[in-house]
């Protein structure tokens, strides 16, 4: 079986995962860079499956779309890119499906995203529609600031961050977990923990074991569900009112997750990728 | 052997190095990419781009 490697640069991550594929017998791999690609739309598919690991949204986004389009099957899916890498189409297949998350509210312009978070109440978080590793998130403590900072959004940035994405301000008492689903099973989950109110690992937060509960199985489940399934990571905010699911990553980054988890999680990737084959 | 474009020094690459991955460089610090493998060469990391991560 031929496999197509979709990446950028070769991260941590992606060189566990080309060491597991060289383990499999019978599978070759074929490494396409995305800066050297270049689509047209008469293309006649090489490759069994692709597996995307590109690290901008928008490649990986595009590449899945002309790779589908071609008739290759892919992981994850450019529908399961296109829902999780915008946080609006994001908490849209969230609330359709029922799965519990922050409140949040979107709005156009400077007056009424002020008003939506003078009615969410401070503190909000401010964040931008399309974009990750934790960049660009602003918690707003109070209306001097959010006039500041919507201000300099609306002045400074691109028309993307005119769409005002905020969300209630969740009280995580320095930690959050994330799990990771492969295909219908939640295979780990880690802690989070950082003294920051942002706990992204790429921004410096400690990863410890977190236990897959049953609770957590079934949000993970729920939200990898929601927005069409595959190889996942969802972000969940332990809350009085129980959990609730911040985000759905498909380009899951798990370098600071295997030793705490003792879960081989490439191992556990590229047997979906394979499977999707077999 | 590549050379840091940035400071010069002279870096020697892992067995397991690999077209495309990112190393630091142990002399200034510098995020680079390896451009190719025999010839060892370097060029600096690509900057970080707003849609980039997870």
């Amino acid at each position: 079986m031929k496999i197509g490697f979709l990446h950028s640069l070769m991260r941590v991550e992606e060189k566990l995962l080309l060491e597991e594929f060289r383990r499999r017998k019978g599978v070759e791999v074929v490494v396409l860079d995305d800066r050297a690609l270049v689509f047209d739309l008469d293309y006649v598919p090489e490759f069994d499956v692709v597996f995307e690991r590109c690290i901008n949204h928008s490649r990986a986004l595009y590449s899945l779309r002309l790779l589908e389009s071609a008739g290759l099957p892919c992981v994850n899916r450019a529908d399961v890119a296109q829902v999780c890498g915008d946080k609006i189409e994001s908490s849209i297949a969230l609330s359709t499906n029922h799965v519990p998350q922050p409140e949040i509210r979107v709005a156009y312009t400077e007056e009424s995203a002020l008003n939506a978070i003078d009615e969410l109440g401070y503190p909000v978080v401010l964040k931008p529609v399309v974009g990750s590793w934790g960049r660009l998130l602003s918690k707003i403590n109070d209306r001097q600031a959010a006039e500041a900072i919507l201000e300099h959004k609306k002045t400074l940035g691109s028309y993307q961050h005119s769409i005002f994405y905020i969300q209630e301000y969740v009280e995580k008492h320095g930690r959050d977990i994330r799990s990771f689903v492969v295909g219908d099973e939640c295979i780990a989950a880690i802690y989070r923990e950082s003294k920051h109110w942002i706990t992204n690992t790429a921004r410096g937060a400690v990863a410890s074991n977190c236990p897959v509960t049953s609770e957590i199985a079934e949000i993970s489940l729920a939200a990898a569900q929601a927005v069409g399934g595959g190889v996942l990571a969802i972000d969940i905010f332990e809350t009085e009112k129980g959990f609730l699911v911040n985000e759905v990553n498909y380009t899951m980054e798990f370098r600071n997750s295997i030793m705490p988890t003792s879960v081989n999680i490439p191992e556990k990737m590229v047997d979906f990728v394979i499977a999707q084959i077999e | 052997m590549a050379e840091c474009p940035v400071c010069a020094c002279q870096i020697e690459f892992e067995e397991d190095t690999i077209k495309g991955e990112l190393i630091e460089c142990p002399e200034c610090g510098s995020e680079l990419e390896v451009i190719n493998i025999d010839p060892d060469t370097l060029d600096l990391a690509p900057d970080l781009d707003e849609d980039w991560g997870q």
